[in-house]
């Protein structure tokens, strides 16, 4: 006997399963992730209890949560005009770690400053250095037609090393005990904070903005409209006049400019310098903000505190119950997964016959 | 005459339509028997069940009188029946002969395999070398292929899937003298079309299909094209009339000397290609799929930067260079062959799929903000003028039917007041009620000064509503015949390459 499995596609793709099914993906996760808790010998309630509830249980977790979503937000933002154009940038972390090196470098030139212009022109620049990483996958891929999926990636590494070289080197710290790490910026340099002793920063209100604008290029304007029209169909957006190129490079400028801020703003906020590991793993991590929140700017906001938490209750899991903070990027794993396979069996439909 | 196949009382149903509803009838030995119907009646799939292609939800075929699964493509070869589909399935790069050999079940040597595909060639009078790639034939010659291919088989039934929409008229007499021999010998043909004049001139019975059921079985002997298509249809299509004979003044658009020297070895280049259009003429360009109407449209429609040399000109102004985007500008419309994903996306509502054509008009933007306020108004127009079957605007594309989107389309085109209008295959695949409608808006269209160009396989179609028909062979183009003066002959010849 032979088992074929066919899949077909349904004619009745449903909108709102669509919508739907991250919350499906959601509980999905959390059900096979208590078998993970099982496995290692930890009651799943308990386990779940510290993962996600106990580190939003008071303000410092709370601010904590946003520090950790401000970023996640940003970058998933900027990579949905990439996404929607069908155009997979999957180096935001070196675009990121670009608009940390471009922003923090003008810190630490103006070191001394105590200018109010510091920080806009640290922001400036952050933005510039995210938005010129970006380009070069960008003009590959229109010149050359380079996969950009690869070269985007492999950039993210150079960039890494590229910030390795500064703070192992010409950068370093020299009062820093050798340690590969910069000077702190000075004061005028760093990110305001919201509220006093906590150090969720003004990070928060331009992931906001961000959103309410890419709503507004979303649904009311041309550029929106050409996004739309591309990412559904190349051809149609041929017949209606739309230069694909155009396209290409506009949007990995945008969501390299918002890399390159979401970078500039860790330094400059939480941080307070350059040294090797300024993020962890956000603008990868980012990419599966951006589909779970079906990359619609509302979706990515509460995407996007859904993957700050496991974030922090990666920490928390790995303070309390002594298991590998690496459970968080498990969780992250199963999200996607789950996400991806409720999205094919929406779209298609798959039986044994 | 003994039954051969019987259907009986088959059932299939597709989510939101009825593909076949309690099918029976029968097809009488050694008799070529025609399934006619308007696309979407369920012709194709009534003999893809026969076929074992598709699974019928319940109902019973006999084959010679006995009770029979047919649940694979092996199992209706093995039952003697085989197909020839639509569209082809042969490997370009291969000769004729491997790819005759790549169909059999039997183990055979290549030798003896071309000298049996050599007599079955010899005695129905195919024209093939064996020897020779695939790439190198014609659609015709494509076509004996895969119809030889069928006979090495030795089948007993041969369904032929729209055999004729690829042909010449030279070819498709040449094909009918085949087959009827064919039937001669023991073979009996089941051959699915929508032209009934061919189905009367070749079939000796023929069942007509109508939403998914059949509406009768007859013999085709006391039948005409009208008694036949009313049947068909239901109701009676009345036909565009073009009026003859009419002085055109001035030229509105022309092609001068237009060749190509692609890269690509699958695509045709075009040789020399000169045209020229008066203000409010129908030019008809014909010609068998596959001689140049796919780049011939790039060109015009310039959406991939197609390399040519020579010039395009519209209104004394050379176009050669300009985008998609500007030449819309200029007031050229298109309607492109492909509607789903081409002239329209199908998630996407009827407004934003105005707008994707309509863009280029500053009416309906305020600065880089989409005006929805006058795209919605413009729609609701398109919808209203052109008859276009739908509740709203708001629905999505892909959920009209193809009649109706195909109206929705060249009303949006027609609508923007275009000087130019180019379409490539407006009825194509549509029903008959919307393809009547569509030739009566292209005629008016004409009679208000509007030049059209229309890339068409149909002839019956061409010859409908043009003024002059031209010929794209091999990527040349035929001198301009006055449909006045138009014979069938000689326009089968131009199609064949034999130009003046």
């Amino acid at each position: 006997m032979v088992f074929l499995i066919k899949i077909q596609l349904r004619e009745d793709y449903s909108n709102l399963i669509f919508y739907l099914s991250p919350l499906v993906a959601v509980t999905l996760t959390l059900f096979f992730g208590s078998f993970i808790f099982l496995i290692l010998d930890l009651s799943p309630i308990e386990s779940f209890k510290i993962f996600f509830i106990s580190p939003i249980s008071n303000s410092y977790g709370i601010s904590e949560l946003f520090v950790k979503a401000t970023p996640l937000a940003i970058i998933a933002l900027g990579l949905s005009y990439c996404f929607k154009n069908n155009i997979y940038n999957i180096g935001a972390e070196g675009q990121l770690t670009m608009g940390a090196i471009f922003g923090g470098g003008i810190g630490l030139l103006f070191n001394d400053s105590t200018s109010v212009f510091l920080l806009p022109l640290m922001i400036l620049f952050g933005a510039i250095g995210g938005a010129f990483w970006a380009t070069i996958p960008a003009i590959l891929k229109i010149k050359f037609n380079t996969n950009e999926i690869l070269t985007s990636l492999m950039l993210t590494y150079v960039a890494l090393f590229i910030l390795d070289y500064f703070v192992v080197g010409p950068w370093k710290d020299p009062a820093g005990y050798g340690l590969p790490k910069s000077m702190p910026f000075p004061d005028a340099g760093r990110l305001p904070v919201l509220i006093d002793g906590l150090r969720v920063h003004i990070g928060v209100y331009f992931a906001l903005i961000i959103c309410l604008i890419t709503y507004v290029i979303y649904n009311k304007t041309l550029f929106g409209f050409k996004l739309k029209v591309t990412g559904l169909s190349s051809k149609a957006s041929q017949y209606a006049g739309f230069k694909y190129k155009n396209l290409i490079f506009y949007t990995f400028i945008i969501s390299g400019v918002c890399a390159g801020l979401a970078g500039l703003f860790e330094v400059s906020g939480p941080i307070g310098l350059l040294y090797r590991d300024i993020s962890p793993n956000y603008g990868f991590t980012a990419i599966i903000v951006a589909f779970l929140g079906r990359l619609n700017p509302f979706g990515i906001i509460l995407s996007s505190l859904l993957i700050a938490l496991t974030y922090l209750g990666a920490e928390d899991a790995q303070l309390f119950l002594k298991i590998p903070s690496a459970v968080g990027f498990v969780f992250q794993g199963l999200v996607l997964f789950f996400l991806l396979g409720t999205d094919f069996l929406n779209k298609y439909k798959v039986f044994i016959k | 005459m003994q039954s051969i196949v019987e259907f009986k009382n088959i059932f299939k149903s597709y989510p939101g339509v009825m593909a076949n509803e309690d099918v029976s009838f029968n097809i009488k030995e050694q008799s070529i028997h025609a399934i006619l119907g308007e696309n979407g009646a369920g012709k194709s799939t009534l003999v893809k069940i026969l076929y074992g292609h598709v699974k019928p939800d319940s109902g019973e075929i006999l084959i010679n009188s006995d009770l029979s699964i047919i649940n694979s493509p092996s199992t209706a070869k093995n039952l003697g029946i085989n197909m020839v589909f639509q569209h082809f399935s042969l490997f370009e790069s291969l000769t004729v002969a491997e790819n005759l050999i790549l169909g059999m079940n039997e183990n055979i040597s290549l030798s003896k395999l071309k000298d049996k595909s050599k007599t079955i060639c010899d005695k129905y009078g195919f024209n093939l070398n064996l020897n020779s790639p695939i790439s190198s034939l014609s659609v015709g010659q494509r076509q004996s292929v895969e119809i030889v291919r069928s006979l090495l088989n030795n089948p007993k039934i041969l369904i032929m899937d729209e055999p004729t929409s690829v042909l010449t008229p030279d070819e498709i007499s040449k094909l009918f003298k085949i087959l009827k021999n064919l039937v001669r010998d023991g073979l009996t043909v089941i051959f699915i079309s929508h032209k009934l004049e061919e189905i009367i001139n070749l079939s000796d019975y023929v069942t007509i299909m109508r939403n998914g059921k059949v509406v009768s079985t007859i013999s085709t002997q006391n039948e005409d094209p009208d008694t036949l298509g009313y049947k068909m249809l239901g109701y009676k299509v009345s036909k565009a009339k073009q009026v003859s004979d009419i002085k055109f003044s001035h030229e509105i658009f022309n092609i001068k000397n237009l060749s190509t020297q692609s890269k690509d070895p699958f695509a045709i280049n075009l040789n020399e290609i000169e045209l020229s259009l008066k203000k409010g003429q129908i030019l008809g360009i014909a010609g068998v799929a596959g001689n140049g109407q796919k780049e011939l449209m790039e060109i015009l429609l310039n959406e991939n930067d197609y390399e040519f040399s020579g010039d395009i000109i519209f209104k004394d102004l050379n176009i050669n260079n300009l985008s998609t985007f500007q030449r819309k500008s200029l007031s050229i419309s298109y309607v492109t062959e492909e509607r789903l994903g081409h002239s329209a996306v199908p998630e996407m509502s009827l407004s934003e799929n105005i707008f994707l054509s309509m863009n280029h008009k500053s009416e309906f933007k305020k600065g880089d903000f989409i005006n929805f306020e006058k795209i919605n108004s413009y729609a609701s127009d398109v919808i209203k003028n052109f008859n276009v079957d739908t509740p709203s605007f708001n629905v999505k594309a892909g959920k009209l039917s193809g009649g109706n989107l195909q109206k929705f389309i060249i009303g949006r085109e027609i609508m923007s007041n275009p000087e130019l209008l180019i379409l490539s295959q407006p009825t194509w695949g549509i029903d008959a009620g919307s393809e009547a409608f569509i030739k009566k808006t292209i005629v008016e269209l004409s009679q208000k000064g509007v030049s059209i160009i229309i890339i068409s396989h149909d002839l019956d179609e061409l010859l409908e509503v043009c003024h002059q028909i031209s010929v794209l062979y091999e990527g040349s183009l035929s001198n301009p015949l006055k449909v006045e003066d138009i014979n069938i002959t000689k326009l089968g010849k131009y199609m064949g390459g034999l130009f003046d």
